[in-house]
């Protein structure tokens, strides 16, 4: 039984992960279209964020106040990126998401050249704060104060978002724009200015996510590499755009992968977990969730 | 649309020219090796003897053998200014591995044919070098290799400055069965190293009343370590024998002590963790933890204070010394001492001359074994201060004799 609840914590711990490194990519890839090959590489702009507060900012010993303001800091830092990319290169291939997919690949590139030349090839070292380390123990389990932290973190994202989407003009215009763009535009939403908003909105995501899986991860060059491929999975599964949908398949994802895994291999769990997803849309190739819509695309 | 598809290109070949314009500025911090290359031409007044230095600068795996570049360089700046070899300057010609095994194999051929050099240092991963040997077979070449690796390996044309299996696995087991440890969990990177160290682990517990209570593979860069600590709670073994490579290490690392894991109710040895890792982990999270190796920073005697100080001299204060640093540093030296022995740069005479050839290293002295071409070296157990450094807690009674087949043990009959 113990190990049911500490596999069923690491699964959920799983799917949050997973759900915070797709939450942003459901605003550029799943709202946009554009398929976001360096979604990662702002993930790590997040990460390093977080470092570079910590060791010039703050110093080790305000681990935690420098944790903190780091969310904040990496939304902007890793938002300012992805609106400088939307204008400068991506704003001119919508429309087009395989041409995208080979420029922001080459994009990706860059930034990773660009932060070992900026910060050195080997990964840096973050110190987590006081209060992050260590684990909760309830009765013989223990589970990870970190973990804990990122499931509150996703949650907090998760209802920002949903907030933001459904109460704010700004929310509902950038909806507007992705349900029918013509249409949206003749009722006069600005919608380069939309499109702008809701880069610079998933790009900020990516840089939060960086932020917390720098608590549990490696900081390096390479780190956007490992979580790309997750977060266009959660995507896909859960349905373009649908935040409902991802949240839905970050979970389902993140606890049958910890359950299988604890039954095989991690490398047995990833093919299980794969083939299921196959199996899947063959059956619902639109993902979970599935936007009604009169638009003709 | 024919414009836009125009349009399209155009970005496409911006970006790609974009992408070689940042790789060829990744290549600026070479600035720092190239004053080695200057000094050698001017002094020697253009006779010099080219060697090839064949690591990765770029890609995942240049984390590491940077390193080990530049402590190559530190060693053939030191035979430089001692006078060279032969009485002729070391010119080295360094290019880069990419983290891409065919192209270790095309750069090798290269600095063979083209920049006809005299040996090559160089490799890390057993893919880079697998993909290496062939070439230097093929070429009757020389390639000096530095890092420890699986054993089960000796090539007429490689000789081998890291550890093989019988100098450093089997001494860790040694010391494991010493300390009463018998219930052992095998954690690896799902590649040849780990999956051939954990046979012969396997072997040695079978022969000597251990229990092995899992083995774990993950994929190379695997960073979800969540189901992986839950075993290791239920399997609760005495120790975790972690042959992990690369970032996994920091995942693993983080997320175990993140469960209230640490070193003393989860003690781990590691063998591909050393002073250079410690720091991207976070040496909070490794301290107290095992590591085998042969050589550390903090190791003793005279040769190895000199060793650190002109490395430090050289990098910079912040950086560290280890293991395959080292060895790359004694690959060159012992290449040196061999072609002077040899009154050439000949292949054959450099190895002729090589055999029996000792050298007093940072590690302590070496002897390099004619007949498989590894060297001898004494075993180290290190536990991992909170500093990052590493402090010796064990060492073999002297240098071991390299047996990369493991011939001289009986419980590993059968695995090669």
């Amino acid at each position: 039984m113990d190990v049911f609840w500490l596999q069923l914590f690491a699964g959920l711990s799983i799917a949050s992960i997973l759900l915070l490194i797709a939450l942003g990519l459901t605003f550029t890839f799943g709202q946009m279209g554009v398929i976001n090959m360096a979604h990662g590489e702002l993930i790590m702009a997040g990460a390093y964020t977080s470092y570079v507060l910590q060791k010039e900012v703050f110093g080790a010993g305000r681990a935690g106040t420098s944790f903190l303001i780091a969310i904040p800091v990496a939304f902007l830092t890793a938002g300012t990126i992805g609106v400088i990319l939307e204008r400068l290169i991506i704003r001119h291939l919508y429309g087009r998401p395989l041409d995208t997919l080979l420029v922001t690949w080459g994009i990706s590139l860059m930034m990773q050249q660009g932060a070992r030349d900026l910060f050195g090839a080997p990964n840096v070292q973050l110190s987590a704060p006081g209060w992050l380390q260590g684990s909760l123990t309830v009765g013989d389990l223990s589970f990870a104060w970190s973990r804990i932290f990122i499931m509150g973190l996703v949650i907090a994202a998760v209802l920002g978002v949903g907030f933001f989407l459904t109460r704010l003009p700004q929310g509902r215009r950038m909806r507007a724009v992705m349900q029918n763009r013509q249409l949206a535009a003749c009722s006069g939403i600005p919608t380069a200015r939309v499109d702008m908003l809701t880069f610079f909105i998933g790009a900020g995501l990516a840089g939060i996510a960086g932020v917390a899986i720098g608590l549990i991860g490696p900081i390096g060059p390479n780190l956007g590499t490992y979580y790309i491929v997750d977060a266009f999975l959660v995507v896909i599964v859960g349905g373009l755009g649908q935040m409902r949908g991802a949240v839905i398949a970050a979970l389902f994802i993140g606890v049958m992968n910890a359950f299988v895994e604890y039954g095989t291999t991690t490398s047995v769990a990833k093919v299980i977990v794969f083939a299921t997803i196959i199996v899947f849309l063959q059956f619902r190739p639109q993902g979970l969730v599935v936007l009604r819509s009169r638009a003709l695309t | 649309m024919k414009l836009r598809s125009r349009r399209s290109r155009g970005a496409v070949a911006l970006v790609l020219g974009l992408a070689l314009f940042t790789a060829a500025c990744g290549d600026d911090d070479e600035a720092a090796t190239d004053d080695t290359k200057v000094e050698a031409k001017s002094e020697a007044g253009g006779d010099t003897i080219k060697v090839g230095v064949l690591h990765s600068l770029s890609g995942t795996m240049a984390i590491s053998e940077k390193s080990v570049r530049d402590s190559e360089l530190l060693a053939i700046k030191e035979i430089n200014a001692a006078g060279g070899v032969l009485g002729k300057q070391l010119e080295p010609v360094i290019e880069d591995g990419a983290s891409d095994w065919p192209t270790f194999a095309e750069k090798a051929q290269k600095l063979i044919s083209e920049d006809k050099v005299a040996t090559v240092f160089g490799g890390w991963t057993s893919a880079s070098r697998k993909a290496m040997l062939p070439v230097f077979e093929k070429n009757n070449a020389l390639l000096w290799y530095p890092v420890q690796y699986e054993g089960l390996e000796s090539s007429p044309n490689i000789f081998y400055t890291g550890a093989t299996t019988n100098q450093q696995i089997v001494p860790a087991l040694e010391y494991l069965k010493e300390q009463g440890k018998k219930k052992l969990f095998l954690l690896g990177s799902d590649y040849v190293f780990p999956r051939t160290a954990n046979k012969v682990i396997k072997a040695y517990a079978a022969a000597n009343g251990m229990e092995v209570a899992g083995e774990e593979y993950t994929p190379l860069g695997h960073t979800e370590y969540g189901t992986i600590v839950t075993k290791l709670k239920s399997a609760k073994p005495d120790v975790v024998f972690n042959t992990l490579n690369g970032d996994s290490n920091v995942a693993f690392f983080k997320q175990l002590k993140a469960a209230g894991l640490d070193a003393t109710s989860m003690p781990t040895v590691s063998v591909s963790i050393a002073e250079d890792e410690t720091r991207g982990i976070g040496p909070e999270n490794l301290a107290g933890h095992l590591v085998a190796w042969n050589y550390y920073q903090l190791t003793g005697g005279a040769d190895n204070e000199k060793f650190v100080a002109a490395f430090k001299k050289k990098y910079g204060d912040d950086r560290v010394t280890d293991d395959p640093i080292e060895a790359g540093y004694v690959a060159v030296h012992l290449w040196a001492m061999a072609a002077e022995k040899a009154g050439s740069t000949d292949v054959a005479k450099v190895k002729a001359a090589a055999k029996g050839l000792t050298f007093d290293a940072p590690e302590g002295l070496v002897t390099v074994n004619g007949e498989n071409q590894h060297i001898s070296k004494t075993a180290r157990i290190g536990e991992i201060l909170p500093d990052g450094l590493i402090k010796e807690v064990w060492a073999s009674s002297g240098p071991i004799e390299p047996d990369p087949y493991l011939k001289s043990y009986d419980w590993a009959k059968g695995l090669s």
